[in-house]
């Protein structure tokens, strides 16, 4: 039984890094159009910041990277219960940023634990944009 | 009369031992074995993503509804759920709660007299490892924790000096 629930696990994990899966379009326009109206000089995401942003603390003792790493390719440990956690970028573990819902859901959670408030959306695009070009 | 007295001891004696024979045997069954049930697939991945989705039995259906009124300042933690999610947890934990066992204070399970008892043979230094951490990483030991399997058969204590 134990075993063959670990076969279906990684058959799974097998079909689910085929089927490369990409962050949702209407989600990354919704972020864009939000970043726009509260910045008219907004010039579109940039993976730069975000990498500056992911590895920068925001006025608590954590930043996203004292979890997920500074490398999002690798895994992490959660920093209060110690439990591991799956890679972040979407090349190294294609389930990331591909459901809308779960995205916000670890936004709300992570962004209140890290900035003490909730990610701007301009916030949201940039870390994104940086995890996304991450390659292998 | 002598025999009739003696008779009344003799017999009290046998008693008392069948009872405390049969209270070793329960309380070796039940620590012996050390799995618990731990199955709504929604509790799993929305509580066991940031630690170990911990058997609700392990404390009592009053606690459980306290933690789940403030899962958005969870420990120390941000982890609210959606309304939906919310909801069926929460029916699930109160369901499988077991008796109450924590202080009721804290709310962890790890501040229960029960969880110090069974873990008195876990020194300092095991517990500040880095493989260990903190008292909420069941999987640094017991490696089965995640199938809610805490029994001693799956039971592997990480060297101190291990990474």
């Amino acid at each position: 039984m134990k075993i063959r629930t670990q076969g279906a696990f990684f058959a799974l994990l097998f079909l689910a890094a085929a089927a490369a899966a990409e962050v949702p379009a209407d989600y990354l326009r919704s972020l864009d159009t939000a970043a726009r109206a509260g910045n008219p000089g907004f010039a579109g995401f940039s993976a730069g910041r975000g990498a500056a942003w992911f590895g920068s603390r925001h006025g608590t003792d954590w930043s996203c990277a004292t979890c997920h790493t500074d490398n999002p390719l690798a895994g992490g440990r959660h920093a209060t219960t110690g439990r591991s956690i799956a890679p972040l970028a979407p090349a190294a573990n294609p389930e990331r940023l591909s459901d809308t819902a779960k995205i916000e859901k670890w936004f709300k959670r992570n962004c209140n634990d890290v900035l003490g408030r909730a990610c701007t959306p301009a916030e949201k695009g940039d870390v994104i944009a940086y995890l996304t070009s991450l390659k292998q | 009369m002598i025999d009739d007295r003696r008779r009344k001891w003799f017999d009290g004696i046998v008693w008392t031992a069948a009872a405390v024979g049969i209270a070793m045997l329960v309380d070796a069954a039940h620590a012996s074995d050390h799995r618990y049930a731990v199955d709504s697939a929604t509790y799993q991945s929305e509580c066991g993503s940031c630690h170990v989705a911990y058997p609700p039995a392990l404390l009592g259906a009053g606690t459980w509804r306290e933690i789940m009124r403030g899962l958005d300042r969870h420990f120390g933690t941000d982890s609210s759920v959606g309304v939906s999610a919310h909801a069926e947890i929460k029916a699930y934990l109160e369901a499988e709660a077991g008796r109450p066992r924590s202080a009721a204070s804290t709310m962890r399970i790890s501040d229960s007299p029960w969880f110090r008892k069974e873990h008195r043979e876990v020194d300092a230094a095991t517990w500040k490892s880095p493989a260990v951490k903190s008292a909420a990483n069941c999987g640094a030991c017991h490696r089965q924790a995640e199938q809610g399997d805490f029994s001693e058969r799956n039971l592997v204590v990480p060297r101190r000096e291990s990474r």
